[in-house]
């Protein structure tokens, strides 16, 4: 057990001044599933916990209007895979949470926390092994040789393989969303979702591109003719309360069999929630097919780089994402209001 | 095959409500005054030695009470015994470091959390050595198994038959390290009383745990007391004693405080034993109409370097099909790691694998029905030694199996029974598992309210064996369920062998029914002689207890209160042991003193016992991502006697749950390189969830066999989890047109 010191934020501006006074290692405490079970391995060592539960009184609310999806950080999981306007206009989003750990989590876990879970890399979490890049900088990757069945392979460096293990985030990453934040000198600004989360280069430690002590206060994924057709597809070992091996987040603006525009997250792949415009541009004004799904999904994992166990993936992925784009092809559903 | 009413019938746990209400007390639970907790502090390394510890930080942690390691206590105990394969890597004994989270130091706290805290704090000095994690690891060593506990069979000429056989398969096949995880941990309370020792620590052998402790801190037995009411799932890692209770005992004498341990999950999986790798070579030949004419199996098995552990399981493949040549060989590979130990099936579930597999390699190869090429080649005597079965009801299983399962409806070409964008297979395999029986003792105790307390030191791994004591007890004595307490797991109690080998049924009950019979025969010889009653002069041997009275041929009886009356002033108490078929004349002793004495279904001189049955298994496979569902399973057994169907289906039911696991989703993964196990927590150490368990079927085949022992019981716990392996591989095989011949079969072995 290590110390620290536990304080409880009534509002946004008294949890900022909190972090702020307890220093760069103070966190915030959402769900705690993630973060709680990282400190009892020990590999998060926060000296303060900046509990932002009562936020949810300001940052818990769930809208769906003519600009998009507006959803609070403090939303439960479980809150947005169930809400019905969720469920009929952003069905990609919904499924993202459904398909995700366990409905216990889900009932306690937030989408601020859900987006900024670390990743599953055993040797990251377990710090009686020495070499990870990740947990403590310069000492080496004890992945890139060992076991990595799980871990990425697109975004990887030379520093670290880790995937990112969730599925919301690529979804949200796929729709373009934008995330607002709240900066500890009290400005908000708002940065596309895509550009949360770094490739891990020779910082993988540095995950993301938040400013210190910064709050996430919410999600707004942009209205668009795509997003009734979506889905969120997760391929995995067993049939529940596993993370992705593979995943695939689509939605298709399709007019008289044309795609107008696609949008395509990948999961379980990436070191990052992944984005492939590198598949929308393939799918892009041209009628979906298995040819072009298979060309959509050799363009996303054109740059894809395996290390040993995990040379599966970027086949599995390809397949992952063909399956999910000519089900959404054939999804049937009423046209966006 | 008794005649009694209780026997066969369903009946609800007796302990059930105790165990949902929380009443139930694990031995963790145990209630001792003012603990000291204990941590264990586990090695980082794999392999090499403690140059030295700086304990100073720990030292500093409020709470610290005593700090445990070679350097301090290395002498004052012996490595424990382990139940099967002779040495095992040492703890604190010495400054060696034999393979990855070897316990090398245990803190003692005020607190759970300041033990913990004490224990992230020592910081060792390692020498580190490079360590071999496994098969093909430099520096592993390979050896033959010599004939010891397990030995080989050659039978004909093999090899000659093999290389003259028209039809052939020759695969090799192979298993992953896998661990139990059992929900409650591997917990272990000690407290001192007057120079005598007590330990309450979940055990599937009571009396061998205080067995080998006493040789361990070199005490007399009967000064330890062992206690382990209630066991939160076992299936093989709480047979054997492991190094930690030595230590923790050693802590409570240091202490004069009493110490309570309860372990980590990751350090479950090192502190403990663990289903080891396998490898296996199988060679096929068989004439075109099916007959086997040759069978060769090699197996490879991972132990430990000090041990010689091995589970053989060619003693079972050897003999399950006719056949007039056959060879087989078991090598060890010492590698850095933790000796291996008994898990659910210990040599059926991995050496079944394979040659279930080949059988239905060979199936394909000859264009046989797969259940056919079994029945051309069942057999009712062992073609290994030439012994009859005592009773074989293989193909009655896959008969009965086939009907439920609809298996005449498969298309036998793979690949063809498709449903949508899922491929869909069916396949089959045979399960068999030895009848093994051990010697016990029980007591059994009727009270003048017509009640009765069995004691025996037998162990509920979660089986429902309480409740088999009770049913055994009530039918002998004609009494309620209700009326039956019953005591157990505890070394003041009267001895019974370990509980495994699916031998715990059969040994216990025994133990009981003859002490039920006592209980019947005292009250049976005062009836016939008290003049005023209704018996006078009967044969005493005609009389029989049922419905709460003691009952004559004529239709004569007595309340059973009554008859007590007659036998005894109080109580009357009788105290049984039973020595099965097929163990030395010393065994019950040896029990006693804590050494394993177990009848074999393959040692018997006069006939070869198993139990077996035929498992059947539909999967689906998605045509583009390959993942692997089994929307449905039914197995069939024949294991003789049934005591209580509704936990017999339990454990059945567990087993082909296990068996779907146990074929895709279970593996210890270990890095190459460090010998280290990665995976060591169940987030990551997948297991099935409800929803990869959907229909799973459970015939019980009636089977009547009274030489197996008097009561005709087999054991059911392990016979079904054996043949799932290879029903889901060749229904895999079936789906897609793909063999894997490795487990667990994943995704990236069928894009
Ligand atoms: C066994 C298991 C299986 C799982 N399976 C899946 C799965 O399949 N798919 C999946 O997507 N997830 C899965 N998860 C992860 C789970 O979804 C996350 O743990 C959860 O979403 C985290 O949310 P939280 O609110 O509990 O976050 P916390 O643990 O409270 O916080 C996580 C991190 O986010 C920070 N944080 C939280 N909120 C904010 C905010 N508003 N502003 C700034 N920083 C913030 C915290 O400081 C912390 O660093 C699984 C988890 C477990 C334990
Ligand atoms: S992949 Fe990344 S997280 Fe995993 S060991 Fe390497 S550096 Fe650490």
């Amino acid at each position: 057990m290590r110390p620290f010191a536990y304080e409880q934020a009534g509002d946004s501006s008294a949890a900022l001044r909190m972090t702020a006074n307890r220093g760069a290692s103070a966190q915030y405490l959402a769900g705690g599933t993630n973060l709680l079970d990282l400190m009892k391995i020990g590999v998060a060592k926060p000296v303060a916990l900046v509990d932002i539960g009562p936020l949810r009184a300001d940052h818990a609310s769930i809208s769906v209007d003519a600009d998009g999806l507006h959803l609070g950080a403090l939303v439960r999981m479980a809150e947005a895979a169930e809400h019905p306007d969720v469920l009929r206009d952003y069905p990609v989003i919904a499924q993202s949470l459904q398909l995700a750990a366990s409905q216990q989590l889900r009932n306690m876990a937030t989408l601020g926390g859900n987006v900024l879970q670390r990743t599953r890399c055993n040797y990251f979490r377990d710090p009686s092994w020495h070499a990870c890049n990740k947990r403590d900088p310069g000492t080496g990757c004890a992945a890139m040789d060992g076991v990595n069945r799980r871990l990425a392979v697109l975004g990887t460096s030379a520093h670290c393989i880790a995937h990112y293990p969730g599925d919301f985030a690529n979804a949200l990453a796929a729709l373009g969303a934008e995330v607002t934040l709240l900066s500890p000198e009290g400005t908000t600004r708002r940065i596309l979702f895509e550009e949360l989360h770094r490739l891990p280069g020779d910082t993988p430690h540095q995950e993301t591109n938040l400013h210190p002590g910064e709050l996430i206060l919410g999600f707004h994924v942009p209205a668009g003719p795509w997003t009734r057709r979506s889905l969120y597809l997760k391929i995995r070992d067993r049939e529940s309360y596993d993370f992705a091996q593979a995943s695939a987040a689509v939605a298709l603006a399709v007019v008289d069999g044309t795609i107008q525009q696609a949008r395509i997250g990948l999961g379980g792949v990436a070191t990052k929630p992944w984005r492939s415009h590198a598949a929308e541009a393939v799918l892009q004004g041209q009628r979906l097919d298995e040819a072009l799904a298979h060309a959509a999904a050799e363009a996303a994992f054109r740059d894809a780089v395996t290390h040993g166990e995990n040379a599966f993936k970027p086949e599995l992925g390809r397949r992952t994402l063909m399956r999910a784009l000519l089900q959404a092809a054939t999804m049937e559903i009423q046209p966006n209001a | 095959m008794p005649d009694g009413k209780l026997f066969g019938q369903p009946a609800i746990r007796i302990d059930g409500r105790a165990k949902v209400t929380g009443r139930a007390r694990y031995p963790s639970d145990e209630v001792v005054a003012n603990p000291a907790w204990a941590f264990l502090v586990t090695s980082a390394i794999a392999r090499g030695r403690i140059r030295g510890f700086d304990l100073q930080e720990a030292r500093a942690v409020p709470g610290l009470l005593d700090i445990l390691t070679h350097d301090n206590v290395g002498g004052e105990a012996e490595k424990p015994q382990p139940m099967s394969g002779g040495s095992t890597t040492p703890t604190l004994e010495s400054d060696q470091i034999c393979h990855d989270g070897q316990i090398i130091g245990i803190v003692v706290a005020e607190s759970f959390e300041a033990a913990r805290e004490a224990a992230h704090k020592v910081r060792v000095d390692y020498e580190v050595q490079q360590a071999s994690a496994s098969f093909d690891s430099p520096g592993a060593e390979e050896e033959v198994r010599e004939a010891g506990e397990h030995k080989d069979y050659q039978v004909g000429d093999a090899e000659a038959a093999f290389a003259a056989a028209e039809v052939t398969i020759d695969a090799r096949y192979g298993t992953p390290t896998q661990h139990h995880n059992a929900i409650e941990l591997f917990t272990t309370t000690c407290e001192w009383r007057d120079g005598k020792l007590t330990v309450y620590e979940p055990s599937q052998f009571v009396y061998g745990l205080r067995g080998s402790l006493a040789k361990q801190l070199r005490m007399e037995p009967g000064d330890i007391h062992v206690v382990s009411r209630f066991v939160g799932g076992a299936f093989g890692s709480k047979g054997g004693i492991t190094a930690r209770t030595a230590w923790i005992a050693i802590a409570a004498r240091r202490l004069n405080r009493p110490v309570k341990l309860v372990p980590t999950r990751d350090q479950g999986f090192t502190i403990a034993t663990y289903r080891a790798e396998t490898r296996h070579h199988i060679q096929l030949g068989a004439t075109p109409d099916g007959k086997l004419t040759s069978f060769r199996h090699e197996g490879w098995e991972v132990t430990s370097r000090p041990s010689q552990y091995n589970v053989s399981g060619t003693e079972t493949t050897a003999r399950i099909y006719a056949c007039p040549n056959i060879l087989t060989k078991v090598n060890l590979v010492h590698a850095d790691r933790n000796t291996p130990g008994f898990m659910r099936a210990p040599p059926d579930t991995p050496y079944m694998f394979p040659l279930e597999s080949a059988m239905d390699e060979l199936a394909a190869a000859l264009n046989m029905d797969p259940i056919e090429l079994r029945r051309i080649n069942d057999t009712q005597t062992d073609p290994a030694t030439g012994k009859p079965y005592s009773s074989r009801c293989l193909m009655r299983c896959y008969d009965e199996g086939a009907a439920r399962f609809g298996w005449q409806r498969r298309d036998a070409r793979p690949g063809t029974m498709r449903d949508g964008e899922w491929l869909v297979g069916w396949g089959c395999a045979t399960a068999a598992y030895p009848a093994n029986i051990g010697p016990a003792a029980a007591r059994v105790t009727l009270s003048p309210e017509g009640r009765a307390r069995v004691q025996i030191a037998a162990h509920d791994i979660g089986t429902g064996a309480y409740t088999v004591v009770a049913i055994t007890a009530a039918d002998r004595l004609g009494l309620e369920l209700g009326q039956v307490v019953v005591e157990m797991g505890d070394t003041d109690l009267p001895a019974a062998g370990l509980a495994a080998g699916s031998s715990h049924t059969a040994g216990i009950s025994h133990a009981v029914a003859k002490a039920c019979e006592g209980i019947r025969a005292r009250l049976a010889e005062a009836a016939v002689l008290s003049n005023d009653g209704p018996m006078a002069g009967l044969d005493p041997a005609s009389l029989v207890l049922s419905a709460g009275m003691l009952r004559g041929p004529a239709g004569q009886s007595e309340e059973i209160q009554k008859a007590l009356g007659r036998a005894a002033s109080g109580v009357l108490e009788v105290y049984a042991e039973n020595l099965p078929k097929g163990v030395p004349p010393d065994a019950m002793g040896k029990i006693y003193q804590g050494q394993m004495a177990m009848s074999r279904g393959h040692g018997r001189e006069d006939a070869i016992t198993y139990a077996f049955g035929a498992q059947f298994v539909e999967v689906r496979v998605h045509a583009r991502t390959r993942e692997v569902r089994v929307p449905r399973a039914v197995g069939a057994f024949a294991s003789g006697t049934i005591v209580n169907p509704l936990t017999a289906h339990s454990q059945y039911m567990g087993g082909m749950i296990w068996g779907i696991g146990a074929a895709l989703h279970e593996a210890t993964e270990i890095d190459p390189r460090e010998a280290r196990y990665v995976n060591d927590n169940i987030a990551e150490y997948l297991i099935p969830v409800n929803s990869d368990v959907r229909s799973i079927e459970v015939i019980m085949v009636p089977e009547e066999d009274s030489q197996v022992n008097p009561l005709g019981i087999k054991g059911i716990g392990e016979v079904g989890i054996v043949g799932m392996n290879a029903a889901i591989a060749n229904a895999v095989w079936h789906a897609t047109g793909r063999r894997v011949r490795e487990l667990p079969i994943r995704m990236e072995h069928l894009l």
